[in-house]
């Protein structure tokens, strides 16, 4: 019996998330020794603007770190270092003379910045600045937030400009906030975090003088990019005083790490309401030209930094769970393996769920959802699973967008999410990638992933050859379909989004 | 001839008059329906409250069928389900004992597989899920026919094959078996379904404590008993791997 994980020293991970913030202690096999969550107010102040509570995100995350080490029943002298991963992009502007925000931060999901977004395109439209930071001019993206603040709050652009003020995504707030705060707090991010804000230069690591000039944002406000595995400093005050932070990692890069994606053209695809799949393209920026973004995957202390294409999919669980509570074809979400496992095929029928838009590799707004070649033939079984289907083929459209821009065939993809535990959706990926699907035991891949960086960073780990050694492999799935029929299939879904397309006739008609 | 049992009865009516016309009825409307006293109308309808056969709307007080019955209609868990409850424990029931983990339900006349986990030593592995195991010579059928009626019958009546010179065969000596399985709460199979593979089960119970299904793991018997025992280690993660399964899905503290 290998279970000895009650004996430290232990590392611990916090992520602060789009709808919570956990905290979770490791030991050195990276098995989870305890976990602490709280969920924290979303902010809705108008359609399609969302905002968070930046002093409520600290005060729950001080709380989840103390509950995490009461439940493992250690103290901060067993932790031998803090890492953090968050949710990307959510932009938050503080003073940094009293701590205070002087806005809600705004969540990546708002999309008040859209009409700037178009304006700041100018003549060249999306991908303005593309080249520099492997972004499209799009609302999720920090830059354009920052500038929205500064231009939205009373006084505040005057207030930057004398330097009292500070800009920062999640991973920076709650650093700054560990390491002291108005007292001495470093005000630092990672090279993943800042290549979410469209203000980094892909190339230089450093922040890019032309687009903060002509996005008018003041270099005054900007934290020290730093790399995502290093100590930023120690923590000041609170339960885990005296313990070096040393880890940053944007929530779907940490997962990349977690799940030990150190070589190039190794991926990893993580199932949640949507889908994020990264894949890792070495020391090669790798510039899109099939709608995937171009960001930084990690970097290690002074290590070259490693980049990493990555592919988003709108609409997966949240389609099972329409099912559910709109529908009603199901009363959990796991029953649709069931009901479509009832059946041996679609039926015919292809769902795809294009509730707003089809995003990569198309990237089309005028493309509304559709579920094509409904015959009499067709019962709630079928559509189950077309449900599950259109989940695999968006994953291959976006891994055949990945082999395109890279010219690296993916070998196998390595899976994590809630939805990994459907089975006939993992093997049905497997049977449409025609590659091996590979589930790790640690379901919690974020927070590894973050523990994992920290750990390196003081030597708890000494290389990511240790990590690998760490990663197990809890199920596998292997390709069963015949290639004749995958190419039909593969057909009909690409004839279903094309029916998709040009639903909204102008797209001003979109409210 | 034996009379039937009028408390039955009347109860059987009331889920009648609930399921159909108005659905939803006062106090009075049902007992005056039935020409019951309301007294005895009121300790009937508690009584089917209590099981989840009828619910009493909060605001008007008025009662209606419950959602013990649709449960009723389907009444096992879905796999699947089980399954997405199971996945965290039973990842780390595996990186503990270093060994596979599987799931199972009874199905037919056997064991079908809904979940199987890793041995967790990188070796090439092919996943089990879908495949059927004997009821009577594994762990994790004789955990389910220790506690599952159905599973028991089923066992009973079926032709146990000596698969191993180990396997217990004859009536007698498996109800034996059985008894201690109860008894103890888990189940093992030491090379009596394959030879050199030994295994320990324990059972998954629902909310309303039905055994729902086993989770077992299983190794070389070489590691499971080094000393001609199964380790008493091994055992205890079995069960509290299980214990935790059934908490999430409800079941109380047992």
């Amino acid at each position: 019996m290998t279970d000895a994980h009650t004996s430290g020293p232990f590392i611990a991970a916090i992520d602060q998330g789009t709808t919570s913030s956990r905290c979770i202690v490791f030991d050195k096999d990276g098995r989870i020794v305890s976990v602490d969550q709280k969920e924290h107010e979303q902010i809705f102040p108008k359609p399609g603007w969302v905002e968070h509570d930046a002093a409520e995100i600290w005060t729950n995350v001080q709380e989840v770190v103390a509950g995490a080490l009461e439940k493992a029943e250690i103290t901060a002298a067993d932790v031998k270092a803090i890492g953090i991963t968050n949710q990307r992009e959510t932009t938050l502007l503080w003073d940094k003379h009293t701590g205070e925000p002087v806005h809600n931060a705004l969540v990546w999901q708002d999309t008040r910045t859209d009409a700037l977004c178009r304006e700041l395109g100018r003549n060249v439209g999306q991908d303005r600045f593309r080249r520099e930071t492997g972004l499209p001019l799009a609302s999720y993206f920090s830059g354009p937030k920052v500038r929205w603040l500064l231009d939205n709050v009373e006084g505040l652009r005057e207030r930057a400009e004398r330097g009292d003020i500070l800009f920062g995504t999640m991973d920076s707030w709650v650093i700054w906030n560990l390491t002291g705060g108005v007292d001495g707090g470093v005000h630092v991010t990672d090279v993943t975090n800042a290549s979410r804000t469209m203000l980094m230069n892909l190339h230089e690591m450093a922040w890019d003088e032309r687009i903060l000039h002509s996005m008018d944002v003041p270099a005054a406000v900007l934290p020290e990019i730093r790399s995502s595995a290093e100590v930023y400093g120690t923590v000041k005050g609170g339960i885990l005083d005296g313990v070096p932070v040393a880890s940053a990692l944007g929530d779907q890069q940490a997962a990349l790490f977690g799940q030990t994606c150190f070589a190039e053209g190794e991926a990893k695809s993580t199932y949640g309401t949507g889908t994020f799949m990264l894949m890792n393209t070495g020391e090669k920026i790798i510039n899109s030209y099939s709608g995937l973004l171009t960001t930084v995957g990690y970097r290690i202390g002074d290590e070259k930094p490693v980049y990493a294409l990555e592919g988003s999919i709108a609409v997966t669980g949240s389609l099972v769970q329409w099912m559910r509570d709109q529908m009603g074809l199901i009363k959990s979400a796991a029953e649709i393996e069931t009901l479509a496992s009832s059946v041996e095929d679609n039926g015919g029928a292809y769902f795809v769920p294009a509730f707003s838009g089809l995003f990569a590799p198309y990237w089309r707004s005028d493309a509304r959802g559709v579920i094509a070649g409904l015959t009499r033939y067709v019962t709630k079984a079928h559509i189950a699973r077309a449900v599950l289907e259109a989940t695999a083929w968006q994953t291959r459209e976006i891994t055949d967008a990945m082999t395109k821009d890279s010219g690296v065939e993916l070998t196998a993809l390595k899976v994590d999410g809630g939805m990994t535990s459907n089975n006939l959706l993992m093997q049905t990926l497997s049977d449409f990638l025609d590659a091996p699907v590979v589930r790790p035991m640690v379901a919690e891949t974020t927070c590894l992933g973050a523990a994992y960086a920290a750990g390196l960073a003081v030597g708890f780990w000494p290389d990511t050859d240790a990590l690998r050694a760490n990663w197990r492999r809890a199920a596998e799935w292997t390709p069963r379909m015949d290639a004749d029929k995958r190419d039909r299939e593969y057909k009909s879904w690409l004839k279903a989004v094309e029916r998709s397309m040009g639903w909204l006739e102008d797209e001003s008609d979109e409210q | 001839m034996a009379k039937n049992i009028q408390s039955l009865e009347r109860a059987a009516a009331m889920l009648r008059l609930l399921a159909g016309g108005e659905r939803r009825l006062g106090l009075s409307d049902i007992a005056s329906s039935l020409g019951l006293a309301k007294g005895t109308a009121h300790g009937i309808l508690r009584t089917l409250q209590a099981e989840g056969f009828v619910e009493q709307e909060a605001a008007s007080g008025r009662y209606q069928l419950g959602a013990e019955l649709l449960r009723l209609g389907n009444s096992y868990l879905d796999v699947h389900e089980l399954r997405a409850r199971a996945l965290v424990w039973t990842d780390d029931l595996a990186r503990s004992s270093g060994e596979s983990v599987h799931l199972g339900v009874l199905h037919q006349r056997g064991v079908l597989i809904v979940h199987h986990v890793f041995r967790p030593d990188d070796s090439r592995q092919v996943l089990e899920v879908g495949a059927m195991q004997p009821l009577h010579s594994t762990a994790l059928g004789k955990v389910l026919s220790a506690y599952d009626p159905v599973a028991h019958s089923e066992v009973v009546e079926a032709e146990r094959e000596a698969l191993t010179p180990r396997t217990t065969t004859a009536l007698g000596d498996f109800e034996t078996l059985l008894d201690t399985v109860r008894a103890r709460g888990w189940a093992a199979d030491v090379e009596e379904t394959w030879e050199g593979v030994a295994s320990v089960a324990a059972p998954i119970h629902d909310r309303r404590r039905m055994p729902v299904g086993a989770v077992a793991v299983t190794g070389a018997v070489e590691r499971l008993c080094p000393d001609g025992e199964l380790r008493p280690e091994l055992v205890a993660a079995v069960r509290d791997c299980a214990r935790a399964v059934s908490r999430d899905l409800g079941a109380g503290r047992f």
